[in-house]
C-alpha cells in the first residue's frame, strides 16, 4: 500500500493491548480499522484487524453502534405495546421476532392459539425466512463481487413485502402476530398471492444457482474459506445455517417444534465442510424447504377462529361491542390497563433465519414485563467471527462476515 | 440418561439451593461460587453440550438483587435446563463460565456493561454495547429511561441550551 500512513491505525494502540499480539506494538504487524461505516460490514460494525501482510492475525469486533436499548424500553411498556419494538430488533425477520415474543407470553399465560392462527404464523414465518435469505444472498454476493444477483433478489423480495402489506398493512414492521393469535384474519387475496409466489419462486432460485453455484469465481472466493468445525460451532454457540453447514443437523423446528411445525414435512439441509460455500448452499436449500412448508400449510389451512377466545388477553370482536356490556368492559380494560400474566419466568426458542432466537420473559404479575431478554443469533455469531477469520486474507473476511448473515440491529438490540 | 436434577443434587448437595418447575421448564437455583463446577458437570457428565443463553435480571428492590439465568441445552438428549444464581446488590461478582462454555464470553460482557456485574477470570472484560466512558449501567432498574423534551416555537431556545449536542 503506497499511502500506508493514511490507513494505519490512528487511535491509541493501548486500547487493544491483550487483544492483538505483541508484534503489533513493535510495528511488525499492522493494525487496521475496518468500519463502522464500511459497505461490507452489513451495518455499523467496526473491526480492528491485526494484519501480517494481507493475512488476518487477529480480528477484534467492536459493536454497540446500533444499541437502542430496546430491552430496557420494553420494560417500560405494556405487553402489547412492547410487541411493536420486537419488529425493530431484527428488521429482516420481523415476523419471527413477534412470534418468539408472543410464544413466550402464551407459554407464561397458558394461552391457547387456534390451529388456523398457528398455520398462518408458520406461513408468514417461512415467507419471512425467504425474505431474509434473499437480502442475505443479494448482499453477500454483492460483497464478493457478483453484482446482478443483488438486483434479482430484491425484485423477488418486493413480492413478499407486498404480501405482508396485504395482510398487515405494513411492508416490514408488521406487528401482525399478536398474543393469542393474529391481528386479523388473512385477506381473501392472500392465498392466491402466496400460491403465485410458490409457483414463480422455485425457478428464480434455480436462476440464482445458475449465476453462483458453479461459477468458478464464486467457488474460488468461497470454498475452503472461513472454516468452522462442528465441535467449535457448538462450543461457540453457533446455530442455524452456520451450525448446519458444519455438519450438525440441529434445527429447532424439528428438535423442539413450536407453532405446529411438527405437522409439516421438510428436510434440514446440512453441509459438510463448514466453509462459506456450504453456508451458502444450506441457505439456498432452506429457501426451497420453506416453500415446501408454506405449500403444505396453505393446502391444509384449517377454518376457524384466528385468535384465542380468552377475553382477559385478547380483545373481543368488534361486532360484539354493540350489544354486549361484558365485551365493552373487556375491551376497555385491555386497551387501558393491559393484561396481567401470572408471575414467573419462561424461555422460548424459535428458529430464526439466522439461528436460535430465544426470548427470556420475566413477569412480576403486572401489565408490564419485568424483563424481556432476547437471545439474538447475530450477537453470538459475531463473537465467533474471530475464530472463523483468523488466518485468512482480508478479502476473505468480507465473505466470512456475509456468510454468518449478521444483522447489526439484531446484534446490538 | 441421568436425571439432571437428581445428579446435580447428589454431586453438589450443598450448592443446589432450590429446584423449580414452571410451565414444563426446570430451574435449578445454585450457589454462585459453585457455578463453574456445576456447568462443567452439566457439560461433561450430563451431556448439556450447548449454552443457549445467559440472561441477567435486576430484581430491585429485592435482595439478593441480581439474577443470572444460564439456559443449557443438550443436543444429545434434546432437553433443556436452566441454572440460576443470585447475586447481592452491593458489589455483584460472579465467576465466569467462559472456561466451560466459550459462548458465554460476550454475554457476560453484556451484563458487565448493562447490569454492572463483575465476572472473575473472564478473558476480556470490557464494556460491549455502551461506549467505554459511559457512566452507570442502563439495564438496572434504578437507572431512569432518558427522554428528550419536545421543542416548540415558544421554548425552542430554552431547550436548545440544554440539548446534548456532540462535543466539538
Amino acid at each position: 500500500m503506497t499511502h500506508a500512513d493514511e490507513v494505519h491505525w490512528q487511535g491509541d494502540l493501548d486500547e487493544l493491548r491483550g487483544l492483538v499480539s505483541e508484534r503489533a506494538f513493535t510495528g511488525e504487524t499492522m493494525v487496521l480499522n475496518m468500519g463502522p461505516q464500511h459497505p461490507s460490514t452489513h451495518g455499523v460494525l467496526r473491526l480492528a484487524l491485526e494484519l501480517d501482510g494481507e493475512t488476518v492475525v487477529n480480528c477484534v469486533p467492536d459493536i454497540g453502534y446500533l444499541h437502542t436499548g430496546i430491552e430496557k424500553n420494553m420494560e417500560a411498556k405494556k405487553y402489547d405495546q412492547a410487541l411493536v419494538m420486537t419488529d425493530r430488533i431484527d428488521y429482516l425477520n420481523p415476523m419471527g421476532n413477534e412470534l418468539v415474543y408472543c410464544l413466550a407470553i402464551e407459554k407464561l399465560a397458558e394461552l391457547d392459539v387456534p390451529l388456523r392462527a398457528q398455520y398462518v404464523r408458520v406461513i408468514v414465518a417461512e415467507l419471512t425466512r425467504i425474505n431474509s435469505h434473499l437480502v442475505w444472498l443479494g448482499t453477500h454476493a454483492l460483497d464478493i463481487g457478483a453484482m446482478s444477483v443483488f438486483l434479482y433478489c430484491f425484485r423477488e423480495r418486493e413480492k413478499l413485502l407486498d404480501i405482508f402489506e396485504m395482510i398487515s398493512g405494513q411492508r416490514m414492521m408488521a406487528s401482525y402476530i399478536r398474543p393469542g393469535g393474529l391481528w386479523r384474519d388473512v385477506t381473501p387475496d392472500f392465498e392466491p398471492a402466496v400460491r403465485d409466489f410458490l409457483d414463480y419462486f422455485p425457478r428464480r432460485i434455480d436462476d440464482y444457482e445458475k449465476l453462483l453455484t458453479d461459477n468458478p469465481l464464486w467457488l474460488d472466493r468461497t470454498q475452503g474459506v472461513g472454516f468452522l468445525s462442528a465441535q467449535d460451532a457448538i462450543t461457540l454457540g453457533c446455530t442455524g445455517p452456520t451450525l448446519r453447514a458444519s455438519g450438525v443437523s440441529w434445527d429447532i423446528r424439528k428438535a423442539i417444534p413450536y407453532s405446529s411445525y411438527d405437522h409439516f414435512e421438510f428436510d434440514i439441509p446440512v453441509g459438510q465442510h463448514g466453509d462459506v460455500y456450504d453456508r451458502y448452499l444450506c441457505r439456498i436449500e432452506e429457501m426451497r424447504q420453506s416453500l415446501r412448508i408454506v405449500r403444505q400449510a396453505l393446502d391444509n389451512l384449517p377454518d376457524g377462529p384466528f385468535r384465542s377466545n380468552n377475553r382477559k388477553y385478547v380483545p373481543p370482536p368488534r361486532s360484539e361491542l354493540g350489544h354486549s356490556m361484558e365485551a365493552v368492559i373487556h375491551h376497555f380494560k385491555l386497551w387501558t390497563e393491559g393484561f396481567r400474566p401470572p408471575k414467573g419466568e419462561v424461555y422460548v426458542r424459535v428458529e430464526s433465519p439466522r439461528g436460535e432466537l430465544g426470548c427470556f420473559l420475566v413477569s412480576d404479575g403486572s401489565p408490564k414485563p419485568w424483563r424481556v431478554h432476547l437471545r439474538t443469533p447475530s450477537f453470538i455469531h459475531l463473537s465467533a467471527l474471530p475464530h472463523m477469520s483468523n488466518g485468512y486474507l482480508i478479502a476473505d473476511l468480507v465473505g466470512i462476515i456475509g456468510s454468518i448473515d449478521i444483522v447489526l440491529g439484531d446484534c446490538d438490540r | 440418561m441421568l436425571d439432571p436434577v437428581e445428579s446435580l443434587q447428589a454431586t453438589f448437595p450443598d450448592a443446589v439451593l432450590d429446584v423449580l418447575h414452571f410451565r414444563g421448564e426446570t430451574t435449578v437455583i445454585v450457589k454462585a461460587e459453585q457455578i463453574v463446577n456445576i456447568c462443567r458437570h452439566c457439560r461433561d457428565t450430563l451431556g448439556f453440550n450447548f449454552l443457549s443463553d445467559v440472561a441477567g435480571v435486576d430484581y430491585y428492590p429485592q435482595e439478593p438483587r441480581f439474577g443470572l439465568a444460564y439456559h443449557l441445552y443438550s443436543m444429545i438428549d434434546n432437553q433443556s435446563l436452566r441454572l440460576k444464581i443470585y447475586l447481592p446488590g452491593e458489589n455483584p461478582v460472579a465467576p465466569s463460565i467462559t472456561s466451560v462454555y466459550p459462548a458465554a464470553n460476550w454475554q457476560e460482557r453484556e451484563y458487565y456493561d448493562l447490569l454492572g456485574i463483575t465476572f472473575t477470570d473472564h478473558p476480556d472484560l470490557r464494556r460491549i454495547l455502551m461506549p467505554d466512558d459511559w457512566q452507570g449501567h442502563p439495564l438496572r432498574k434504578d437507572y431512569p429511561l432518558g427522554y428528550e423534551t419536545v421543542q416548540f416555537t415558544f421554548n425552542f431556545d430554552e431547550i436548545n441550551k440544554h440539548k446534548p449536542y456532540a462535543r466539538e
